[in-house]
């Protein structure tokens, strides 16, 4: 993982364990794990993804407003990283 | 029994059906708060149960807007009937949608040839009627799996040949992941613990009840509860319970209508009192019949585009959709007893409205505008289109 991702995810991680309201411990979850399997709901994800933009100066466009992004760690991070990229 | 045989559609034979056998019961099964069995026998005669079923399974491979017709002919006569047949058809849309295994081809099978009937058990009691939350879970024994919920209302439910019942995954998952399981008949034990004696929806018969299943885990439904829920239950439910009410303001100006023509008819030349409050019921009337078709039809699509499906913009549609037609249809019936009077009151003669009115307030409580409203405002955070 490049340091960039590494920064990505550790951040991400950060996001979850705030808002996330998971059942497990975010530690203890790797990057592909069901997020929703670990207690995300719908409304917690919007708080996550509210924290996320706040976290990264980002705006999460329409297109990805969309449960799959929010599945797990590694399609956040995978999210972010291709906001990042465009702008 | 296979669909019958026809040239005419199913929204034309539910419509006959509507108006020779439900609405002629409509008013013993709202006073007794009973089954409306002759309806369904005769929906079961011409099919309609399996009317979401593909032409190759034996069904009418009928759209969501075909059926949502057929459920506002039913409601425009009898709201109970017309209910069931929407909670019916909203279990259908699950098992055609999401039962990919044999056990549900089986499923649909008998939903053909038996014309099953299908409910659902989703609230819960000490989740505060939040159907996106399971207490309850499902508890894998080997190869079968064992349920106990107890739920404060399941519609007919003993009338039911199948329960569809959210619960937790497994009894160590969190509250929001929910599996659905399809409780056959002679799986289920059904405890009742209340009565079902309410103001409208009377011959729903849904009480509350605790209900225990034991049956091959093969009867969970792949698909995460929350999956089926975003592509499929909450815009079929919305779309369909708006139909219901639909038919019910299609009542309520029908009434109005009758009522102003037989006061113009006494004194040809005189506008009658109520005319001008009928251009107002008739405007309202025509904005729910909009938002309610357009559901439908917005459905139906991008019936398998699961990126559409499960996006914002559509969940906020959808939730619109429940709020606007169950207020709407508040003010049209409202609006249609002042237009009709004391007439409309009275609860016996050709324009009473009591049933109507009482039937109206349903829609704005079963899942709670409210909740909904609170739903969409979360939504609305994120939205940007």
């Amino acid at each position: 993982m490049s340091d960039l991702a590494t920064d990505i995810d550790s951040a991400v991680r950060t996001v979850l364990e705030e808002h996330g309201r998971l059942a497990v411990d975010v530690a203890s979850l790797d990057a592909e794990a069901d997020l929703y399997a670990a207690g995300l709901t719908s409304h917690a994800s919007v708080n996550v993804m509210l924290a996320l933009e706040d976290a990264f100066d980002v705006e999460f466009p329409e297109r990805m407003l969309k449960k799959a992004t929010f599945g797990s760690i590694g399609s956040i991070a995978a999210a972010i990283a291709e906001i990042q990229d465009e702008s | 029994m296979t669909a019958v045989a026809t040239d005419r559609s199913l929204v034309e034979l539910v419509a006959q059906v509507a108006k020779d056998v439900a609405g002629p019961n409509a008013a013993s099964v709202d006073a007794e708060a009973r089954f409306p069995h002759e309806a369904f026998a005769a929906l079961r005669e011409i099919g309609a149960m399996s009317a979401l079923v593909s032409v190759e399974e034996g069904g009418w491979g009928a759209s969501l807007a075909e059926v949502g017709l057929a459920t506002q002919e039913l409601g425009k006569y009898c709201a109970s009937t017309s209910m069931i047949f929407a909670m019916h058809q909203i279990q259908a849309a699950c098992l055609v949608r999401h039962g990919r295994s044999p056990v549900f081809a089986e499923l649909r099978r008998r939903l053909v040839e038996e014309q099953i009937l299908l409910a659902s058990a989703t609230t819960e009691l000490g989740i505060g009627g939040d159907v996106r939350t399971s207490s309850c879970a499902v508890e894998r024994v080997g190869d079968r799996y064992r349920l106990e919920k107890n739920a404060p209302v399941i519609s007919y439910a003993e009338h039911a040949d199948a329960i569809f019942v959210t619960a937790r995954a497994t009894p160590d998952s969190p509250p929001s992941d929910q599996s659905l399981v399809v409780c056959l008949k002679e799986d289920l034990q059904l405890e009742p613990t209340s009565v079902w004696d309410t103001l409208g929806f009377r011959g729903t018969c849904s009480p509350g009840f605790v209900l225990r299943s034991e049956g091959p885990i093969s009867h969970v439904l792949d698909d995460p509860y929350g999956d089926m829920s975003a592509r499929t239950m909450l815009p079929v439910s919305h779309s369909l319970w708006g139909h219901v009410w639909l038919g019910i303001a299609d009542a309520a100006v029908d009434t109005a209508r009758r009522f102003v023509r037989k006061a113009a008819r006494s004194k040809p030349g005189t506008t009658p009192p109520g005319a001008s409050r009928l251009v107002e019921v008739v405007g309202v009337h025509q904005q729910l019949a909009d938002v309610v078709h357009t559901a439908a039809a917005r459905f139906d699509a991008v019936a398998h585009d699961d990126d559409v499906l499960t996006s914002v913009g559509f969940a906020i549609a959808m939730n619109n959709v429940k709020i606007t037609a169950s207020t709407l249809v508040i003010d049209i019936v409202s609006r249609a007893l002042l237009v009709v009077g004391i007439a409309g009151y009275r609860e016996d003669g050709a324009f009473a409205m009591g049933r109507l009115l009482r039937d109206a307030y349903g829609g704005a409580l079963m899942v709670n505008n409210d909740r909904i409203a609170g739903n969409t405002a979360q939504l609305l955070l994120v939205h940007k289109d």
